[in-house]
């Protein structure tokens, strides 16, 4: 049984980094502090949160990870981490050994979850901890067997219980669902229900109308974590869905390209595939931004960070960093999103690569603007 | 049956003639299918009126309007129910595609000139109707010394053009692909035979054809991943899990949420998502229809007993689906016991097995008590499945038909006995049939007629044999 380190405390933010890391990255964007844990209620709502979010100008960031990859301590220090340095609300995945909505990565991460024997009664416990020291809502990701082998009742109890705020079954459709949602309403989980491309238009209005906490966009047909850039539909879909429904639409799969996320012991190449890897998201990020998304979901660039690296402490540094410099894409504050952010943002990102890189002799990941 | 059975007869007007509306929402879904005509239809024996032994809870407003019997099952109903199993429970990326393909498969079955076409090639190509064959060797050996004794039929799909019954379902929804104008068609396989069928057609038929298989799979069924090959098919191993056709089907169905639109699935049984178990179930169909019209031919009345190998369930459902009314007849299906039912590593997924998800369908599968699939064992590929075709989980809970299984060694044993005493090698999963012929046929009244559904022959197998068996 995963014993959960709470030796870092609980309150302290980005504790991996040795100078400090700039957040403004340019003139004429400057966003506000992220609000800090005294001004939002502990248990704040996924609708609460996005409400919040909308009433700042902000796009909501929204991390997955595999829950016990590779062990469950990792992950109670990676929501923390998540939830101080970026996230608005965190996806957490429950580990099953035949995930067919996943691409490679997440499966090879939920296979590592399983060889943690990671199950959901340990999951519970570890968050039964660690909810109460964050204030991202957080949304379970399970396969529908997953929740019929435990009784539905039990099962939402438990996430109940937990302080989990919603649920994703990626394998229940909308006509399956009846139950569950019924269910989920007693325990004040939301069931957040997913949209895609090839949702007809008459299902995407019963879609819209019974998912609760947010909508769940699927970018395009194809499982978790693909993808090279965002499918065009995308900005018809958010247009489609927003015409039936005040809901928040996140998007999701397909965000980030772990490919160019390498792991590798030399720090310097390690630089340059976060930085190409750091590029291609945020102009992902922006452009759906700008297509109107309410929350982006980035997950196998994360979950492959987390369960490839050397050692938990190098896979939180690195996702530090990554985190950091995608939440910076996003539209902070009054400002409308713009040309001016884009350049601002992605051009001296592009000049520094072609540049060349920074000292070798840097041992942290930062980035100068 | 007894009278204490718990199986309902359908009601006679809801037999295979003619479609009926439903009147859910709008849609017309009609609830049969037109008796395709390569079978000519043996006047059916009147049914006894229809007795109501047991309620189930689904009394759906169809079976309302129809003023049908109450309780009667549907199988399936409009939503792809067999009682409480089956479903689809897929990601949403899928439903269209499902929806599309069970429009297209209902607007075939009363296609006039769809049906003359597959009938031709099944007749042609495909090489049926297979032979029902009486195992005078075998019928013999389950003499017993008072003279007493079963007569043992083997309904011969091992004849089928590449030898297993897989192919009556890979024409028939490589037609469908056709009709739906869909190029890329994508299958799964265990033992190889299914995606064999599925290489078959599409160089038939000039589709492109892409078969997933389990790594493990593809070293012990090695003359089939060459067949594959040679028949055009790109043949991708699967790593992942346990590198059997559990991971394969999961395989298919990643390729097939990322390539939806271009690509049909050709789905090898009859488990998965609806419309898939009753789609596959009614090309099969015609193994029992043949059944039937043979059955009257040779002995002028109906079998007994049917005995069929239960992987997914589709060899089983093409011979049982025709007599699951006639309940005088009795439906055995025989599972993989592995290396024995308690030594955790079979497939015995009836016997063993709880209700949950897998694939797309709600039926009994091998899961541990977290919902975790449990890795499955068998010495046949076909049958090493932790899940089976939900209509098979609804038979088994009505009580209709019966479950066993028959270890790995019981198999083998089987696999030579048949050999030598008819001289026809059968398929590994088919011996597990004739294996339960040891258990069965020594409680059969005399003169019982008892048919086998001999599912494909073994030549696949001496590989498997050869390590096994000392000859």
């Amino acid at each position: 049984m995963a014993s959960f380190d709470l030796a870092v405390a609980p309150y302290s933010c980005c504790f991996h980094v040795s100078s400090p890391k700039p957040r403004s990255h340019s003139v004429l964007m400057s966003h506000p502090p992220k609000p800090s844990l005294g001004m939002r209620a502990q248990g704040l709502g996924i609708s609460e949160t996005f409400t919040d979010l909308r009433s700042q100008g902000r796009v909501a960031f929204i991390p997955y990870i595999t829950a016990g990859d590779p062990d469950l301590s990792t992950t109670a220090k990676a929501l923390k981490l998540l939830d101080c340095c970026g996230a608005d609300i965190i996806e957490l995945g429950l580990p099953y050994n035949d995930p067919v909505l996943d691409g490679p990565v997440i499966q090879a991460s939920n296979k590592r979850a399983l060889a943690s024997k990671t199950n959901m009664e340990a999951v519970i416990s570890m968050l039964k901890e660690v909810v109460p020291q964050i204030s991202c809502p957080i949304v379970m990701f399970s396969y529908y067997n997953l929740i019929l082998a435990r009784r539905s009742e039990w099962f939402l109890s438990a996430l109940e219980d937990a302080g989990v705020k919603g649920l994703i079954v990626p394998d229940l459709p909308f006509e399956e669902s009846a139950d569950l949602r019924r269910e989920a309403a007693k325990k004040n989980v939301d069931v957040v229900l997913l949209a895609t491309p090839t949702t007809t238009k008459r299902k995407m209005k019963a879609i819209s109308d019974a998912s609760e906490g947010f909508i769940y966009l699927v970018s395009s047909a194809g499982v978790t974590g693909e993808r090279d850039t965002v499918n065009r539909q995308v900005q018809f879909l958010l247009k489609e869905i927003k015409e039936k429904t005040a809901k928040p639409v996140a998007v999701g799969f397909g965000i980030s390209k772990p490919e160019h996320v390498k792991q590798v012991s030399n720090t310097i190449d390690l630089h340059l595939s976060s930085l190409v890897s750091e590029i291609n998201t945020s102009k992902i990020l922006l452009q759906l931004s700008l297509w109107g998304a309410d929350g982006v979901i980035v997950g196998s660039a994360i979950v492959k960070l987390l369960g490839e690296a050397n050692s938990t402490e190098e896979g939180l540094k690195h996702v530090e960093s990554f985190v950091a410099s995608l939440t910076a894409a996003l539209p902070h504050g009054d400002h409308g999103l713009g040309e001016e952010h884009v350049s601002s943002f992605i051009l001296p990102q592009r000049r520094k690569l072609w540049q060349g890189l920074p000292s070798a002799s840097s041992s942290s990941l930062h980035l100068h603007h | 049956m007894a009278a204490t059975a718990t199986y309902v007869l359908r009601n006679p007007n809801l037999g295979l003639t003619k479609p009926s509306p439903s009147a859910f929402f709008g849609v017309r879904v009609p609830l049969s299918l037109e008796r395709p005509r390569w079978v000519s239809s043996a006047p059916r024996p009147a049914l006894a009126a229809a007795v109501s032994c047991r309620m189930t809870s689904e009394a759906t407003a169809v079976e309302a309007a129809e003023n049908r019997t109450p309780g009667v099952g549907l199988r399936p109903d409009p939503f792809g129910r067999f009682g409480r199993f089956g479903g689809k429970y897929v990601p949403e990326t899928l439903m269209y595609a499902l929806s599309e393909l069970e429009a297209a498969f209902w607007a075939v079955s009363k296609d006039e000139d769809f049906q003359k076409e597959l009938d031709g090639i099944l007749k042609d190509y495909v090489g049926r109707e297979s032979p029902l064959y009486f195992a005078e060797r075998l019928t013999d050996h389950y003499r017993r010394p008072n003279g007493e004794g079963p007569h043992i039929y083997l309904k011969r799909e091992d004849l089928n053009h590449t030898g297993a019954h897989k192919i009556n379902n890979a024409v028939a929804q490589a037609l469908l692909a056709k009709k739906l104008g869909k190029k890329r068609i994508i299958a799964e396989t265990g033992a190889g035979q299914h995606g064999v069928a599925t290489a078959t057609v599409c160089a038939r038929f000039g589709l492109e054809c892409i078969v997933y298989m389990g790594a493990q799979d593809m070293e012990r069924q090695a003359l089939n991943v060459f067949r594959m090959r040679l028949l055009g098919a790109e043949v991708r191993a699967v790593h992942s899990g346990t590198a059997t056709l559990k991971d394969a089907t999961s395989e298919a169905i990643r390729d097939w949420v990322t390539n939806v639109e271009t690509t049909h699935y050709i789905l090898g049984s009859v488990a998965g998502p609806h419309p898939y178990p009753m789609m596959v179930r009614e090309f099969h169909a015609v193994i029992g229809k043949e059944t039937r019209k043979q059955a009257l031919e040779k002995w002028g009345g109906k079998p007994d007993v049917l005995v069929a190998c239960v992987g997914g369930g589709s060899n089983a459902m093409g011979l049982f689906h025709e007599f699951v009314d006639d309940t005088d007849v009795r439906l055995v299906g025989v599972e993989a016991a592995g290396f024995g039912l308690d030594s955790g590593k079979h497939a015995a997924t009836l016997t063993k097995g709880e209700v949950g998800v897998l694939h797309g369908a709600m039926s009994y599968l091998l899961q541990d008590d977290d919902g975790q699939i449990i890795e499955p064992h068998s010495i046949s590929a076909g049958l090493d499945y932790p899940g089976v075709g939900p209509e098979h989980s609804y038979l088994k809970d009505l009580g209709r038909a019966e479950y066993n299984s028959v270890t790995d060694q019981e198999a083998l044993e089987a696999f030579k006995r048949v050999s030598r005493l008819e001289g026809i090698i059968p398929a590994l999963e088919t011996s597990h049939a004739l294996a339960h012929l040891e258990v069965l046929c020594p409680t059969l009244p005399d003169a019982t007629k008892v048919v086998v559904c001999c599912s494909g022959r073994g030549d696949k197998d001496v590989q498997t044999a050869i390590k096994h068996l000392q000859l």
